[in-house]
């Protein structure tokens, strides 16, 4: 990669991809609002948000497809902004995949090699469609394969070219799920295998966390979280992240103080620590947030009396509402003294106790597991089933 | 009921359905056709008041291809010169319609079509005038010294070749409209992404995936141009009579039907043989 010379500073940045401060607008519209993102070379970096949000409008903008209305886009520091999508040395797996309909399976992995003027295609072509395990397919016409052998001739037909980037318009997107999990796992080892940057988009939490090294939460053309799996998942930044990476409950609390490295605050009269890393907001009102399966339920008779032990935050009073069965865990809803519903996870590891619609419960959990957030923020931004069930009450 | 029951009976509706196109083509193409073969191996010396008689003649076809090989040859030439000048011009006209014309589409597309709602005659005969000594292409053309004075349009195989070209044309957009629009722009996408420049990507996308309005539009201008006698009557001079004006002149003036017969049948003949050849490359895409 004659590029690499010219780096500044050689085996470091490597060809990183930059956008910086990119903005997309059609007419009055802002689909992308003013970006700025890293893709460190080699990474499996996944594009992660609802439908609508600009993930594609920001893939057709590294792509050359889209010209940025304003803002800069660089590879290994070279500025490719405005060149033709041609003279980029990015790669396009399309949502809809976009064979050639015209051409044999051999032809279109082909087509950038010849275009290219490479020698030795018939070598190279053999050996790609190979890798994705399509090597008795080559005469064979778009047309007579499966959706997801297309699936894989279209990721055939980027990779070849080597580029330096490769992007994934939801290239799992027209698959059924167990196709899908197969396929995650397929285009994982094949990454992995040439160590070629990929940008993943998709707007399913669960496969962008399987998938990615790095996750990019994006929200209205804006990016809401950047970060590892982990990192998302444990300390949301946001009311959004927190609802559409996994699932989240937000309780209203009031900070109170602070305890060594906790933040305590006081949630309609309980009193809740939470790691002040994990803490977004350390004065006034916030939304005290733990995830559904880090709760356990425990019989409620006791009542209000019993104290939490150190480092274990405790809500009293709840009612259980709902109990649904889904083999490895039983979801619980728990109606709260407020008025809010809370959702718990329980294992079916048969430790537990279960309980039935009316049961008396308290909620306990570690507090290291409590996160804080701005409490101006919506508590339902990004929760997809609250979302469905307000439309589906406003029609 | 049983399967086999349905299976037969909808097979049998099938026939049904069938049956008024079988007996229209039987009555209307299938008879005539063999009328004519036959005609054509009559006995030259008889006529219309005589009678003929069937003499499988077969020397007909070689007195015709002789007698008539300049209009039988000129046919095919302005035929196919006229196919590819409706190609050149139709070819940029339908890919703006498809890609470029956004709410203008329909509005080119009815354009297209307007001439249709006139006679072809009538059409022709404006030619006529357009391409008149006095008209005015023919006087700006000699303004320019692109015609020499006193030289003429009408009565020329220009004229013809126009008149041909003009008539054919729509049959050659709509085709060619009607594949390109079909073709799905993020294959073009896909292409450039691929390190194809728009030419590249036109040749090697656009240009296969238009092929089936290409073939259906040359076969729809070719065929009819070929067997054309109203340009050449209206726009030339016997010099430039076409093999239609052969067939048209044996059969009502000449009154000599074997000959006439022969004619007609070698034009279909040659026809059917060169759309073969043609549509079997096109297939295999060769032609690209
Ligand atoms: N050519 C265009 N003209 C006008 N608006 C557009 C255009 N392309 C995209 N948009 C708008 O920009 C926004 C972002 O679109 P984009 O296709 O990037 O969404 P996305 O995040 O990929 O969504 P999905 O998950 O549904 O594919 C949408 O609201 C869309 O309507
Ligand atoms: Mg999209």
């Amino acid at each position: 990669m004659p590029d690499l010379d010219r780096d500044p500073v050689p085996g470091h940045a490597g060809a990183d991809l930059t956008l910086t401060s990119v903005t997309k607008r059609f007419g009055s519209f802002t689909a992308v609002d003013d970006l700025d993102l890293v893709v460190e070379q080699g990474r499996f970096f996944a594009l992660l948000g609802p439908s609508g949000c600009g993930k594609t409008t920001t893939l057709r903008m590294v792509a050359g497809l889209e010209e940025p209305t304003r803002g800069t886009i660089t590879i290994a520091g070279k500025d490719i902004s405005r060149l033709k999508p041609y003279k980029r040395p990015v790669n396009t797996v399309f949502q809809s995949y976009a064979l050639f309909p015209h051409l044999d399976i051999f032809e279109n992995v082909a087509f950038g090699l010849r275009r290219r003027g490479v020698k030795d295609v018939a070598g190279q072509v053999g050996r790609m469609l190979e890798l994705v395990e399509l090597g008795g397919f080559g005469k064979r016409r778009p047309g007579q394969l499966s959706g997801g052998q297309q699936q894989r001739v279209a990721l055939a037909r980027a990779l070849i070219n080597r580029p330096q980037v490769l992007l994934l318009d939801e290239p799992l997107g027209a698959l059924d799920l167990k196709l899908r999990r197969q396929m995650q796992i397929e285009l994982k080892r094949i990454q992995t295998e040439v160590g070629i940057t990929f940008v993943h988009v998709t707007h399913d939490q669960e496969e962008a966390m399987t998938m990615a090294d790095t996750i990019a939460v994006m929200n209205h053309g804006v990016i809401e979280q950047l970060g590892s799996p982990g990192e998302l998942y444990d300390s949301p930044a946001t009311t959004f992240v927190s609802n559409f990476l996994g699932q989240s409950n937000l309780v209203k609390a009031e900070v109170v103080g602070r305890d060594a490295q906790d933040v305590l605050v006081d949630a309609h009269g309980s009193r809740l620590a939470a790691p002040a890393v994990r803490a977004r907001r350390t004065s006034g009102t916030v939304w005290a947030g733990v995830r559904p399966e880090k709760v356990h339920l425990t019989g409620g008779a006791g009542g209000d009396g019993s104290a939490p032990g150190p480092g274990a935050n405790h809500l009293t009073g709840g009612t259980v509402s709902d109990v649904s069965f889904i083999g490895v865990s039983t979801q619980y809803l728990v109606r709260m003294p407020w008025g809010q519903e809370l959702t718990v996870f329980e294992q079916n590891s048969g430790a537990r106790d279960s309980f039935r619609v009316g049961d008396r419960v308290d909620l306990r959990w570690t507090s290291e597991h409590t996160f804080l957030l701005d409490a101006d923020q919506d508590a339902h931004a990004g929760d997809e089933s609250y979302a469905a069930l307000t439309e589906g009450a406003a029609t | 009921m049983s399967a086999a029951d349905t299976g037969r009976r909808t097979s049998r509706t099938g026939y049904l359905l069938l049956l008024p196109g079988l007996l229209w083509l039987v009555v209307f193409f299938l008879v005539p056709t063999i009328q004519l073969a036959a005609t054509s191996l009559y006995d030259p010396s008889g006529s219309l008041d005589s009678g003929y008689a069937m003499t499988w003649s077969f020397s007909n076809y070689w007195d015709a291809l002789s007698t008539f090989r300049a209009p039988f040859l000129r046919s095919l030439l302005y035929a196919a010169v006229a196919t590819v000048l409706a190609l050149v011009l139709a070819y940029p006209l339908a890919y703006a319609i498809a890609f470029k014309a956004g709410r203008w589409k329909n509005l080119m597309l009815v354009l297209v079509i307007a001439p249709f709602f006139t006679s072809f005659l009538v059409r022709t005969l404006a030619w006529k005038s357009i391409l008149s000594d006095n008209g005015f292409v023919a006087t700006t053309l000699q303004v320019l010294h692109i015609l020499g004075p006193g030289g003429r349009l009408l009565a020329t195989s220009v004229a013809v070749v126009t008149g041909l070209t003009y008539n054919f044309l729509p049959f050659m957009v709509l085709p060619l409209y009607a594949s390109l629009e079909k073709i799905d722009l993020r294959l073009i996408e896909a292409s450039s992404d691929l390190y194809a420049d728009a030419l590249t990507s036109f040749r090697k996308v656009t240009l296969p995936l238009s092929m089936p309005g290409l073939v259906a539009g040359t076969l729809l201008t070719f065929i009819p141009a070929a067997g054309d006698y109203i340009n050449a009557e209206l726009l030339g001079t016997p010099r430039q009579y076409m093999i239609g004006n052969v067939i048209d002149n044996l059969f009502l003036v000449q009154l000599d039907y074997p000959a006439a017969a022969a004619c007609s049948v070698v034009l279909m003949a040659a026809i059917v043989v060169m759309v073969l050849v043609y549509v079997r490359r096109a297939g295999t895409e060769e032609l690209v």
